[in-house]
């Protein structure tokens, strides 16, 4: 944390054993209609865990419940040891104001299927501003930093260009820098390559095996089996809001034991 | 001559003849070009030539001190009241898309009342308040006066100038912002949320700017409505540059060349501003 005298720590580390994101009981839906039904879940520190999932399973909306970009209804969901968007007081779950729960979501990075960069700024502006802004770092200690991150996602000469200017699996290299310029323990992937064109997949692939190897906890919402399989350390397979089934990426893919994975793994393969 | 044939039969390449190539002719355009230059000249002609326009009278009042000063009430009166419209309006906006009922409730009663009674009469209600309420006083509720003044002391014709032009302007850009800010698309709050920042910093650093490619043509079309817009003034004595053409030619008979003096200005004022404009819209157009 040198030179980021201003970062408040993060929950601090999960203590030993405990892992980075624990989920137990968690509900949540949609006017009246269940959407995600008691989900149990712990994801490592260090570890990647891969969901995959028919569309509409709840999959993005897990994700999202992970950093408060959605409420959740009910449950507990902690990250690092803390309990995410909410004070525990009384029995009950009271929402933390906006302000603290912004603090919690400076350390869990987010990539989106679209990429959702800032259209208005260059690819570097996207990876500075967040750094700037809410860590209040020194302008020149985010831009030497973002160069950096740029030369790591392989786009270095590309620190001038806008979104519109970059291919998308340019976007989204810059997408998944910019989530890493606030030095994230936890990184969270929503189809982070869905949107792509098949030859641009490996290239955003490549960046987050990377990404893995260097020790970041990473959960990723994906249709790349064998990225599952070759990457993941554990594998969930979600249906209907629940989780149906979940084990060793290798063990689930090639003998799965539950009637409807079987199913959805033999119409993706 | 004798061409060599490649084996699939067409001529190589190099063989060709570079070609000429004659784009299609418009004649029609031609002459229609035509026409509507000598139409045009012709009128031309007819108002320069004309006597009664009295292009020397026009010439005499062009720069005069009071005219002039006319121009600047004008544009102070501008500015204030777009400034007023935009800070306002913002306002507004950002009330509207609350989640709180109460406030979007309220921002669009305002928004529907300030838009739904012609500027005219607002100008003419505020000019007469103080016969509504002779004396306006800022208290604490059952507690001591803050602040006491006879409303005639307050609302002279420069403030009630303002306030109907202003609180009208803010329901008009409210509706522009609103839009504005309703076009940048969900992901982009969902991405600067996710990276930790707070609400007022997504506003101005991620939402804001790019909602400005959007208001920004419709704004600017507001401020040159607002340019003409103030000589309704006139109503209440205030001095802008029509009411000065109207007081100098209500003096001198000389109606006409006062009228042209005045349409002079605000066609030179709305020209220099289309140009702004155009330079704004390019500045925010960039990156997308
Ligand atoms: N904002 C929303 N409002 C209402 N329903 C939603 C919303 N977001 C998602 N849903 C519904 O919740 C279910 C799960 O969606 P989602 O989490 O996006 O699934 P997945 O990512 O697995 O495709 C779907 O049935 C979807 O229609
Ligand atoms: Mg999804």
């Amino acid at each position: 944390m040198n030179g980021m005298g201003q970062v408040r720590p993060f929950a601090g580390a999960p203590a030993a054993g405990e892992p980075m994101v624990r989920i137990r009981g968690l509900t949540k839906s949609y006017h009246g209609k269940p959407v995600l039904q008691d989900i149990d879940l712990d994801v490592a520190a260090g570890s990647v865990m891969c969901i995959i999932g028919p569309s509409g399973s709840g999959k993005s909306t897990l994700l999202a419940c992970i950093n408060h970009l959605e409420r959740i209804d009910g449950g507990r969901l902690w990250v690092g040891g803390e309990l995410v968007g909410y004070r525990e007081q009384g029995g009950k779950l009271h929402e933390l104001p906006e302000r603290q729960i912004a603090r919690m979501r400076q350390r869990i990075g987010m990539v989106f299927q679209h990429f959702n960069l800032f259209p208005h700024m260059t690819a570097l502006q996207n990876i500075m501003e967040a750094p700037v802004q809410v860590l209040r770092l020194p302008p020149e200690q985010a831009r030497a930093r973002a160069m950096q991150l740029l030369d790591r996602v392989g786009l270095a000469g590309k620190h001038g260009r806008h979104p519109a200017q970059l291919s998308g699996g340019e976007q989204q290299r810059v997408a998944i820098a910019r989530a890493l310029a606030m030095e994230p323990r936890l990184m969270l992937f929503d189809e982070p390559t869905s949107a792509l064109d098949p030859e641009l997949v490996g290239e955003v692939l490549a960046v987050m095996k990377d990404l893995a190897r260097s020790g970041m906890t990473m959960v990723v919402v994906t249709h790349e089996l064998a990225f599952a399989r070759e990457v993941g350390d554990a594998l969930t397979f979600m249906d209907g809001g629940r989780v149906v089934e979940r084990g060793a990426p290798r063990a689930v893919l090639a003998d799965p034991r539950e009637a409807r994975t079987r199913e959805f793994l033999s119409r993706v393969l | 001559m004798s061409v060599t044939q490649p084996a699939s039969g067409l001529p190589v390449a190099s063989e060709v003849p570079a070609q000429e190539v004659v784009p299609l002719r418009h004649p029609w355009t031609w002459a229609a070009t035509a026409v509507v230059v000598l139409v045009a000249f012709g009128v031309f002609y007819s108002v320069a030539a004309n006597p009664a326009f009295q292009w020397p009278v026009v010439a005499e009042y062009m720069l005069d001190r009071q005219i002039l000063a006319g121009l600047a009430v004008t544009l102070e009166l501008t500015l204030a009241a777009m400034a007023m419209g935009l800070l306002l309006g913002t306002a507004l906006a950002v009330m509207r898309l609350s989640a709180n009922l109460l406030l979007s409730s309220l921002a669009w009663l305002y928004i529907w009342f300030f838009r739904s009674v012609p500027v005219l009469v607002q100008l003419i209600f505020w000019y007469n308040f103080g016969a509504l309420y002779p004396q306006i006083e800022l208290r604490v509720p059952f507690g001591p006066l803050l602040y006491g003044a006879s409303t005639n002391a307050v609302i002279t014709p420069l403030t009630a100038a303002l306030a109907g032009l202003g609180l009208a302007q803010a329901a008009y850009t409210a509706e522009v912002i609103r839009a504005g800010i309703a076009s940048v698309p969900r992901g982009q709050t969902r991405a600067a949320k996710a990276l930790g920042m707070r609400p007022a910093t997504i506003f101005r650093r991620i939402v804001f700017p790019q909602a400005m490619r959007v208001i920004i043509p419709p704004v600017g079309n507001e401020v040159i409505s607002m340019v003409k817009g103030t000589s309704l003034v006139s109503v209440i004595a205030l001095a802008d540059l029509l009411y000065t053409a109207q007081l100098i030619y209500a003096r001198t008979y000389e109606t006409i060349p006062l009228l042209i003096v005045a349409s002079l200005w605000y066609l030179i004022v709305v020209s220099v501003l289309s140009v702004g404009q155009h330079f704004l819209e390019r500045h925010y157009r960039h990156g997308v």
